[in-house]
């Protein structure tokens, strides 16, 4: 019976979940690929080997190339160049899937997260939920550009998707 | 014949493809950056969901060809694409007429194709369908601001949607091939979304002051090939560096 890579090494798919929260969204570098949802799996594939799956944020996003050849980058530095890569559609990937810990480092960086849709959307800056949109896509396909009535900043929203 | 799914999926991938280079004509000139990066957003969408349906195309086909073979390599008559997309920008009121109509029926037709039961079309509808649906809020917030705003821009938005009645009906076309892919559950029968693309088509343009007027000359061809010769021109400008320079990379 041939083993799988878990039972031969038991802590190996956290190792390399390990090194996978170190590597950063190429656009939102203060958050990485794990805390924005698009590291959906790693697990053993038939073959034996481990398997990373990733899903893109929005299908035309032009950072997921440069996030493919991150990963495999960051895990050929690691030692694992054995690692199969998949690119998975289903489910969608939905900003359901940002890590709580993800939607707070997006709020200190200046990026509103994204909340439940009829939600009011609060200020980065200054909390005040007077908001309004200004723009419905902004400076990347996954944000709009808002502005804060109360302190007048301009500011990145992650839109709900 | 070509296979039928192969012929389907160009359909779905053209129709994306021709229209991204369509709004992406828009950079840089359109009436505020914000409206530019919307359109711009919008066309990045469009290209995403063109990749997916055309890279797959190519492995049905099985002939080696991959998404850019398919869409720097063929000529105008091998595209699959309907009229609609690939009519000149106009003007914006113009741009926005032909984004409602489509996207309304694509966001249709998506969900539709949710259920497919070839997995792979019904992952890549799922995904799509959620980007649609903004296309469709935006481009309706633009027929109704512009239709319900000043004579001018209600002028202009009334003669945007009147250069495309004649072209709504093809999108709602079953030919034999869809008929055939449609009992097999793979294609969505585009029939049976037009009751509510109109109830939902009448209902923005209302609101907008304006009239929906059925067409006297509905024009369709597009899915056998038999475009216009604004197709050949917008083709001439994208293929130009891959056929110029076949294999170039960055």
């Amino acid at each position: 019976m041939v083993g799988t890579a878990q039972d031969l090494q038991p802590d190996l798919l956290q190792r390399i979940r390990t090194v996978l929260e170190q590597v950063p969204d190429p656009e939102l570098p203060v958050v990485s690929l794990v805390d924005l949802g698009i590291v959906r799996e790693v697990a053993c594939a038939e073959d034996g080997r481990v398997v990373v799956r990733i899903t893109p944020t929005y299908t035309g996003c032009p950072a997921t190339l440069v996030i493919q050849q991150s990963v495999r980058a960051a895990l050929d530095e690691a030692g694992y160049s054995d690692v199969i890569l998949e690119t998975v559609l289903s489910p969608p990937w939905s900003t359901d899937m940002i890590t709580d810990a993800g939607r707070e480092k997006l709020r200190a960086y200046g990026i509103a997260p994204p909340g439940a849709r009829q939600e009011a959307v609060a200020c980065p800056r200054c909390g005040s939920t007077e908001t309004r949109e200004v723009s419905r896509f902004g400076s990347t396909p996954c944000k709009a550009l808002w502005q804060c009535g109360s302190c007048s900043e301009p500011f990145d929203y992650f839109k709900c998707h | 014949m070509a296979d039928p799914l192969f012929e389907y999926l160009q359909r779905l991938g053209d129709d994306s493809l021709i229209l991204a280079q369509r709004l992406c004509e828009w950079c840089g000139r359109a009436p505020s950056v914000e409206v530019d990066l919307s359109i711009a957003n919008m066309g990045l969408d469009l290209l995403g969901q063109a990749q997916l349906f055309l890279a797959y195309a190519g492995e049905i086909e099985g002939k080696g060809r991959d998404e850019d073979a398919l869409a720097y390599h063929r000529d105008a008559a091998e595209f699959r694409n309907c009229l609609l997309v690939e009519q000149p920008n106009g003007d914006f009121a113009q741009t926005m007429a032909r984004q409602f109509l489509f996207s309304l029926h694509r966001e249709l037709l998506l969900e539709a194709l949710t259920a497919s039961s070839d997995t792979r079309i019904a992952e890549i509808a799922a995904k799509a369908v959620k980007e649609v649906r903004y296309h469709v809020e935006l481009s309706s917030d633009w027929v109704i601001r512009l239709g319900d705003g000043t004579d001018e821009s209600h002028r202009r938005m009334e003669e945007g949607l009147d250069w495309f009645w004649r072209f709504v009906d093809e999108m709602f076309e079953l030919d034999a091939l869809e008929t055939e892919l449609a009992s097999s559950g793979i294609a969505a029968d585009r029939r049976a979304l037009r009751g509510e693309f109109d109830r939902r088509m009448t209902e923005v343009v209302e609101r907008a002051t304006l009239e929906v007027k059925p067409s006297q000359w509905p024009l369709s061809g597009g899915r056998r090939g038999r475009h216009g010769e604004e197709l050949s021109r917008m083709l001439a400008e994208m293929q130009v560096l891959a056929r110029a320079y076949p294999d170039a990379r960055w």
